[in-house]
């Protein structure tokens, strides 16, 4: 084929549009099979709140219930418990809970509503495994002068009653809080916030 | 060539030539086999290449297998293996072939990258072998990972969430990222689903593709050899490499020597000793996932424990998460990092003789502390050997350029 009288100028210039229309197409056209990995609708909807009775909950026992896939822990503290968490004040990492995830109504100094009561995102703010709850107070293999709290195995973090995060551990923040309220004396409800809260 | 001896012979030449006309078979099995010409010298170390191969084919065709009778939900999966286990005529013997094969599959992988470093395989003008070598490392991480999940034990599960949560590690878009990854809010069946999609389909597709441009990038250069020279300088009269013999026969036949010895070793493994002890199949995997509860001690298997070990031995999430990301893409810049003008370990001085065995060591043990416990003390020597480890990719870079070595032979040794 003879390329005399080739405009060379014109022939890159189509050629790059072209290809810049079909880049940009072709962008478009993945935007659809990268949506089709989030969450779907079913997963979505299931997300709903969920009520708790706690009314036959022990001091010091602690119950675990699924909220949107969650595992949500809900630990009855005796008095001792709670008078425990100023000891361990200069341990932690974010005693006030500053960089940490909660309602502004469940941060306080005991991270509750009702201070008996902590309702925590049991996940390891680390890489998501469930901590151990370990109440005895006394020395443990990965401290010395544990005070009760929670034990996370599998990158060994570490927590106090009120989940908030030790020092020198691979977990960033605190435990988190989720929304919940409650409906009555005996009854919790996940993931609906206290009336007039924000 | 003499003439074909009977008809029967003949027509077999006319055969081929018919198919040579339309398919260069002949002329692809010279160029990749018969008349593929690699240096006689090699040694032990160069099983591992065509035994990884080999472990690649158990792996598809067990798998393919497997995939008929497994069901890749949540609510079903654990009990698809039992029942391939139990109920499935010879379900357990190839389970059991690919649950091990996956293991010895990670151990060729590392004595092959590791005769690399010994002979400076990956230096110029291989580097592109190696890189193709280390994305093929890459995704076979990945292979791994996703059919660890399949079986929906609580190894399973909680492996999943902690690697999954590596990447919400990252800042910004961290949480939407390991949301995307899931499906869900939390490892659920839409999460198995798609890691069974990626374990069958794309990483194998794409692992095949890369054994191709591997295999393509080797043949272009040639092997390299435990002198680290090159072949190609010393042609003889008929223009083939002096220190040259065909591939095949002569290493074909090695290589299935090298195959009947694995599989051999193999068997042993299947019969008597498919969980190594927990190394292969771990106890807590033989429990159906439960997302309420973490198991005592999680640990991944262990052809991860040396990254795992380098994640734990930093106190910050994202620290962590970007040491581990380093010390395995730092292997990629290996043929750069190495200014020796020497390849091979046998004609380098001492200095690189001491820096590969205590990278040794320091991966070996990082491996066990990666599965340990974790006490403090163990936490302390993770720190150490993490240091260690780095430090050889640091020292070689710096060791490699002024420093003294043997000289090198023209042709190779044996």
């Amino acid at each position: 084929m003879s390329s005399d009288g080739v405009n060379k100028e014109r022939r890159r210039f189509l050629i790059a549009t072209t290809s810049v229309v079909g880049a940009v197409g072709a962008g478009f056209a993945s935007v659809p099979f990268i949506k089709s990995w989030t969450p779907s609708a079913k997963a979505r909807s299931v997300g709903g709140p969920v009520e708790v009775n706690i009314g036959k909950l022990d001091y010091g026992q602690l119950l675990k219930v699924q909220w949107r896939g969650q595992t949500i822990g809900i630990l009855r503290r005796t008095p001792q418990m709670l008078e425990d968490l100023n000891e361990v004040v200069e341990k932690l990492r974010d005693p006030d809970s500053e960089d940490s995830e909660q309602p502004l109504y469940a941060n306080n100094a005991n991270r509750a509503i009702r201070p008996e009561f902590l309702v925590v995102n049991m996940h390891c703010t680390h890489l998501g495994c469930v901590p151990q709850i370990i109440p005895q107070v006394g020395p443990q293999p990965y401290d010395e002068t544990w005070m009760g709290g929670f034990y996370c195995p599998c990158h060994k973090s570490k927590f106090d009653m009120a989940g908030r995060v030790y020092k020198a551990v691979p977990a960033p923040t605190n435990l988190r809080i989720p929304p919940y309220s409650f409906l009555d004396d005996q009854t919790l409800i996940l993931g609906v916030n206290p009336e007039g809260a924000i | 060539m003499g003439k074909p001896a009977s008809s029967l012979a003949r027509q077999a030449v006319g055969f081929m030539t018919w198919i040579d006309k339309r398919l260069p078979v002949t002329a692809f099995w010279n160029e990749h086999l018969a008349k593929y010409y690699a240096p006689k010298n090699f040694n032990f170390w160069y099983y591992m290449g065509s035994l990884a191969l080999f472990a690649l084919v158990v792996q598809f065709v067990t798998g393919i297998l497997l995939t008929m009778h497994y069901k890749p939900s949540a609510a079903e999966a654990f009990a698809s293996v039992e029942y391939i286990m139990r109920d499935v005529d010879w379900g357990w013997l190839i389970r059991y072939m690919h649950s091990s094969g996956a293991s010895f599959f990670f151990i060729f992988i590392y004595l092959h990258m590791f005769r690399s470093i010994l002979y400076g395989s990956h230096r110029k003008p291989r580097e592109l072998l190696w890189v193709f070598g280390m994305v093929i490392y890459l995704l076979l991480m990945a292979e791994a990972f996703f059919g660890y999940i399949l079986p929906w034990g609580q190894m399973s599960y909680w492996g999943a969430q902690v690697i999954i949560n590596l990447f919400g590690a990252i800042p910004k878009i961290g949480e939407p990222l390991t949301e995307w990854i899931r499906g869900d809010y939390f490892i659920s069946d839409a999460t198995l689903n798609r890691f069974f999609a990626l374990h069958v389909i794309a990483v194998p597709i794409a692992l095949l593709g890369l054994v191709v441009l591997h295999l393509a990038a080797l043949h272009e250069t040639g092997s390299n050899n435990p002198d680290g020279i090159e072949i190609k300088e010393t042609i003889g009269e008929d223009g083939i490499p002096l220190d040259g013999i065909p591939f095949h026969p002569y290493y074909t036949v090695k290589d299935i020597f090298g195959v009947s010895v694995f599989m051999t070793i193999f068997a042993f493994v299947i019969f008597f000793w498919p969980e190594a002890g927990g190394l292969f199949l771990e106890p807590d995997n033989f429990v159906p996932a439960n997302p309420l509860v973490t198991p005592e001690h999680i640990k991944p298997v262990w052809y991860f424990t040396p990254y795992y070990a380098i994640l734990k031995a930093v106190p910050d999430k994202l620290m962590g998460v970007i040491l581990m990301g380093l010390s395995v893409m730092v292997l990629f810049f290996l043929p750069w990092l190495d200014r020796s003008p020497v390849k091979s370990i046998r004609y380098k001085g001492a200095w690189y003789k001491i820096l590969v065995f205590t990278f040794a060591i320091a991966f070996v043990r990082l491996g066990m502390l990666g599965m340990a416990e974790g006490t403090p003390a163990q936490t302390i020597e993770m720190r150490i050997w993490t240091f260690v480890y780095f430090s050889f990719f640091i020292l070689l870079f710096f060791l490699s350029k002024g420093s003294k070595n043997k000289p090198v032979p023209k042709r190779v040794t044996h």
